[in-house]
């Protein structure tokens, strides 16, 4: 184990900063882009729907 | 069994939807993996300290960026060819999620570039062609969205890519010696006497990177297929079976 | 071949017709590359370490402004729709038009670089080198300029994304256009820029009418 406390680990030698930084944003992004495309899905999905009942009205 | 009949989007709709749960547990088991070893089995580095422990998201977004548009080419060359819809879904598919790691590699490049060489930003050949990249991501993005007869958009969209693609090397090629023209040696990264350990952080971070496209793209080709074949039997009964929970 | 005459002719006929547009590109080359003095100062040293890059950026722009006018008038005119329907092979009349799109907008540009070159105080053989890669390195970005050219045609802000499109695919030719120059200046000899500047625009003379004729099909279809 490379690390002493919890502390140190987020301290990361001094360089926390841009360690958290990096791998927060990362994270953070992919996160966003699960749920841009789990809103996107069902947007769409509705969307569709809408569609096809208005296509079958006109039938 | 006939690889061709997976071609089709009826048969590829549901297959995906099949995978993408598993391609989902995978990411998530191999990031925990790579982010386990690379947090708590490698050690410190002797030269730069804790600030390396970067590399393994930056190098594994880096790869995934390149690999994900020579993906794109693949699928845009085989659209072109065998005209397959299936294949130009899949190309639009990716391109968010290769931009999406194309950033991170940017964004980790810089916050691992200013401890390590003082500045955030180095005009670096390896930064530098990887930001070229994220351009032509965003080109393609654009063209695509903005061309509304979707028909013209997929092919107008592969020729795009593959006209990056072929120009990819090229760039690396020109900015990796406009660089030794203009600038010494850089330091590069992981290049103090890289750790096995530190390896297998590396590989198993980009196997998760990778199993997460696959599952984010796939997802995203599933929608494509709904809205573009909406028309189809198949495709009006799933969106009524959805509609209707 | 004859298809390749007649259409060179036509497309500089009309360039000629139309030569109050090709001015304006070129002064707008011209301003581009006086406008950094102001910007960065007129120490003479400063201005010949960054006179080859301003110049090669400036005429990147100039082409980038001149390459909607490429297909645009023969698409809204119907002509490009009946040359794609017409018999002959696509790849000519399209090689052709970009011919003289550069015979047009990109040889001026050649032509005037020593004169910008003397301004940011280039002398004797550097002048030539800058001119020289020119020559070499306009074509290319008239070739690949053309297929983002036909792939935006009659879209909405055409304009900025052609430019996102095609602006990064020049950065090779910038690379090693203004790097001969920088290359030259620094005693080291310049046949590997101009070799690869020379291979560069065959491989886009064998690849873009290609791409840029599959492409104009799209737009007509």
């Amino acid at each position: 184990m490379v690390w002493q406390s919890f502390s140190d680990f987020i301290d990361m030698g001094g360089r926390g900063a841009f360690v958290w930084g990096s791998y927060g944003l990362s994270f953070l992004l992919m996160a966003a882009e699960l749920w841009l495309l789990r809103s996107r899905r069902k947007q769409s999905i509705r969307r569709l729907c809408q569609l096809q009942q208005l296509e079958q009205q006109k039938d | 069994m006939n690889i061709f009949r997976f071609s089709s989007p009826q048969t590829f709709y549901p297959l995906a939807g099949r995978l993408v749960p598993v391609f989902a547990v995978l990411a998530a088991a191999f990031l925990a993996a790579g982010l386990y070893i690379g947090f708590f089995e490698a050690p410190t580095d002797a030269v730069q300290g804790e600030v390396y422990r970067i590399i393994h998201i930056h190098v594994a977004a880096a790869w995934m960026s390149m690999f994900i548009y020579l993906v794109m080419a693949f699928w845009s060359a085989i659209g072109l060819g065998l005209g397959t819809r299936l294949s130009f879904y899949m190309t639009q598919a990716l391109a968010p999620t290769g931009a999406l790691f194309c950033f991170i590699a940017l964004w980790t490049g810089a916050l691992w570039g200013r401890p390590t060489w003082g500045a955030y930003w180095v005009w670096d050949a390896r930064l530098t062609s990887q930001l070229l990249l994220l351009f032509l991501y965003f080109g393609f993005i654009a063209l695509t969205r903005s061309i509304e007869d979707p028909r013209r958009a997929d092919k107008a969209g592969a020729i795009i890519a593959l006209v990056g693609a072929v120009n990819v090397p090229i760039i690396y090629f020109s900015v990796k010696w406009w660089n030794t023209l203009h600038q010494g040696a850089s330091v590069k990264p992981g290049g103090s006497s890289m750790a096995s350990v530190m390896l297998w952080a590396m590989l198993l971070t980009a196997l998760g990177c990778w199993f997460y496209s696959l599952a984010v793209t796939l997802t995203r080709a599933r929608s494509i297929i709904l809205e573009r074949e909406r028309h189809t039997d198949w495709a009006s009964i799933e969106i009524a079976r959805l509609g209707s929970k | 071949m004859k298809v390749f005459l007649a259409v060179l002719r036509r497309d500089l006929l009309l360039a000629w017709r139309a030569r109050a547009d090709l001015l304006v590109a070129l002064s707008f080359f011209l301003i581009v590359a006086s406008l950094f003095p102001f910007g960065v100062g007129a120490d003479p040293n400063q201005l010949r370490a960054i006179g080859p890059g301003v110049v090669w950026v400036a005429a990147l722009l100039a082409v980038l402004l001149a390459l909607p006018r490429l297909f645009d008038k023969d698409f809204d005119s119907g002509v490009l729709e009946q040359l794609l329907l017409s018999p002959e092979p696509a790849v000519l009349w399209v090689a052709a038009k970009i011919a003289a799109h550069w015979l047009a907008t990109g040889l001026p540009l050649v032509i005037l670089s020593p004169l910008l070159g003397t301004m940011y105080r280039l002398e004797g053989v550097e002048l030539g080198v800058l001119a020289g890669g020119l020559l070499l390195g306009t074509p290319i970005l008239s070739l690949v300029g053309a297929i983002g050219a036909a792939l935006t045609l009659g879209l909405r802000g055409a304009g900025s994304l052609l430019a996102l499109l095609v602006l990064p695919l020049f950065v090779p030719v910038l690379v090693f256009g203004a790097g001969a120059v920088d290359a030259w200046g620094a005693g080291m000899g310049v046949s590997a820029q101009f070799s690869l500047l020379g291979g560069g625009l065959l491989g886009a003379l064998a690849l873009s009418p290609l791409a840029c004729a599959a492409a104009l099909r799209l737009a007509v279809e």
